[in-house]
């Protein structure tokens, strides 16, 4: 049900840990939907020097964490910004339609990390707003 | 290396069921319903398997009707029995923990006019006697409460049960897929007035299984055709697969004492080991009134899919107690109905153990286990944030 790419991710996840006095933290997920992602950020002058995760949850939600962090590293708070799910869907050659919230939740990590970092050094990022809860669907559910 | 340890979704099938069913598919092609003699030779395996099949419960062979597997028996005793008695009531009571081929049914019958009370179950999983006594209503037509639970392995106090729907009056059937064979059943003890049954789950072949009606039970059916299975339930007869299911259902009988105190020999030192060995981990269900081979564990921190893929990569296979690597993301219904809060329920998972198993392949289940559990709490938040507090106390 998964791509190679996933499974590689999942068995052989990126930058798994933490950074101590880290730029940035961002936790979303909730247990209830069984997915907890949290995500550190370095940043030296504007750029992503280093991003380390943490994952509850299943092999997609380890992978997409794995994924984003590896396509963080090295960007601008902005370039970091334009990461969707959808990016990082793509880069894992797709997921089963049941685990697509997992890269919204990867996303969200992200971004929530992102915001954090902003809130701490009082920057406005233009296009980076506060993370709210989302409820998340889970696709192709059973009515 | 392929070790299974997942005899709960489904059992190898055994060789002399498959000879069994070799025979009969290449050599005894006849139809049951035909007069002349090769006719009558294939009828005679589905009266040989009747016949152990009314063995095992300690009932008449006549009380036992062939369907197409669990789903269908369930299927068939809700919906047969809610139409046929619609006059008297259109009440049922099942449980909360039940297998979907009862939730579903019920969930339909609502839909359709019938009302249905889903009892709830104790953090064993098991369900009360008062509060079924309390929930029985003047239109109460049917109780449904399955013998034993597949995802926790949980025995319901069933002849209890039974006591109490005799008292009033009230039929009385039981989802026992996950017991025939394991757990001995007298459905005259018992007073139960149907049962459904499996074949896959006790070493026969998929696609086939049974139901037993008490006689003097009407039913409605729920496959219309020709007469076979004395008209209640239509389409020529699975005679191969039925045959084969006569096999287990001998075997299982035959040497149940025997391969179930072997196979919780298993089972206790798979659990035994795993809660002493590895830490923050949890038996869900009863210690002891359970089926022999369940061992359903809970894993603190960590989530059951990432648990089973891991395995899956070392040739053990296991299934989550959490319904997410089936489609599904909702955690356990049954670990929920327990009490169990969403983080246990998605970091679940369930060994089913079988007579086929060895005490050397529980071993290196055991030594596989211990850093796939480590790794992943390694890589958790849940566990980050635990071991912060720990040092901040």
């Amino acid at each position: 049900m998964y791509t190679d790419k996933v499974m590689d991710h999942f068995m052989n996840p990126r930058n798994v840990g933490e950074i101590e006095n880290a730029s940035g933290v961002g936790q979303v997920g909730n247990p209830k939907c069984g997915d907890i992602m949290k995500v550190y950020l370095d940043i030296e002058n504007n750029v992503i020097k280093d991003a380390k995760f943490r994952t509850f949850g299943c092999g997609a939600a380890v992978a997409t964490s794995s994924m984003a962090t590896e396509l963080v590293i090295g960007k601008t708070v902005e370039e970091a910004l334009k990461i969707t799910n959808k990016t990082v869907m793509e880069a894992l050659e797709g997921l089963p339609p049941a685990k697509v919230h997992c890269s919204c939740l990867a996303e969200e990590a992200l971004q929530s990390a992102l915001w954090n970092y902003a809130q701490t050094n009082g920057l406005v990022i233009e296009g980076l707003e506060e993370p709210r809860e989302v409820d998340h669907h889970h696709g192709e559910e059973e009515e | 290396m392929k070790i299974y340890l997942d005899n709960a979704a489904t059992t190898k099938v055994r060789e002399e069921v498959l000879e069994k069913m070799i025979h009969v598919l290449k050599d005894e092609y006849g139809n049951p319903s035909s007069l002349y003699n090769i006719g009558r030779k294939a009828k005679s395996y589905l009266d040989e398997a009747r016949d152990e099949a009314s063995k095992i419960l300690n009932c008449e062979s006549k009380e036992i009707y062939f369907t197409s597997g669990g789903t269908e028996s369930d299927n068939w005793a809700i919906k047969g029995i809610a139409q046929k008695y619609k006059d008297k009531g259109n009440h049922i009571i099942t449980s909360k923990i039940e297998h979907h081929a009862i939730l579903h049914t019920c969930q339909y019958l609502e839909k359709n006019g019938f009302e249905v009370t889903y009892l709830d179950v104790d953090k064993e999983g098991k369900i009360s006697l008062e509060q079924l006594e309390k929930a029985i209503k003047p239109s109460t037509i049917l109780v449904s409460i399955m013998f034993a639970n597949n995802e926790v392995g949980t025995i319901q106090p069933i002849k209890e049960i039974g006591e109490i729907t005799k008292k009033n009056n009230i039929i009385f059937h039981t989802d026992a897929v996950q017991a025939v064979g394991h757990v001995p059943i007298d459905v005259k003890e018992m007073n139960i007035d149907l049962l459904s049954l499996s074949g896959h789950k006790i070493k026969a072949s998929k696609g086939v299984g049974a139901l037993y009606v008490r006689t003097g039970i009407k039913i409605e059916p729920l496959i219309h055709g020709g007469a076979q299975e004395r008209k209640r339930r239509g389409g020529t007869e699975n005679v191969p697969n039925i045959a084969g299911l006569g096999v287990a259902l001998k075997l299982a009988r035959e040497n149940m004492e025997e391969d179930m105190a072997y196979v919780k020999k298993l089972k206790d030192f798979l659990v035994n080991s795993i809660l002493e060995e590895i830490p923050h981990t949890t038996l869900n269900g009863s210690k002891e009134n359970r089926l022999s081979g369940n061992a359903n564990i809970t894993f603190d921190f960590i989530e059951g899919e990432s648990i089973l893929l891991l395995l899956d990569m070392k040739g053990i296979y296991i299934s989550t107690g959490s319904a997410c690597a089936s489609g599904s993301l909702d955690p356990s219904h049954v670990l929920l109905s327990m009490g169990k809060l969403h983080e246990e329920a998605h970091g679940s998972i369930r060994f089913s153990v079988d007579k086929e198993n060895t005490m050397e392949e529980i071993k290196i289940v055991i030594e596989q286990l211990k850093p796939i559990i480590s790794r992943l709490r390694e890589m958790s938040p849940l566990f980050e944030d635990y071991m912060k507090n720990k040092k901040g106390e």
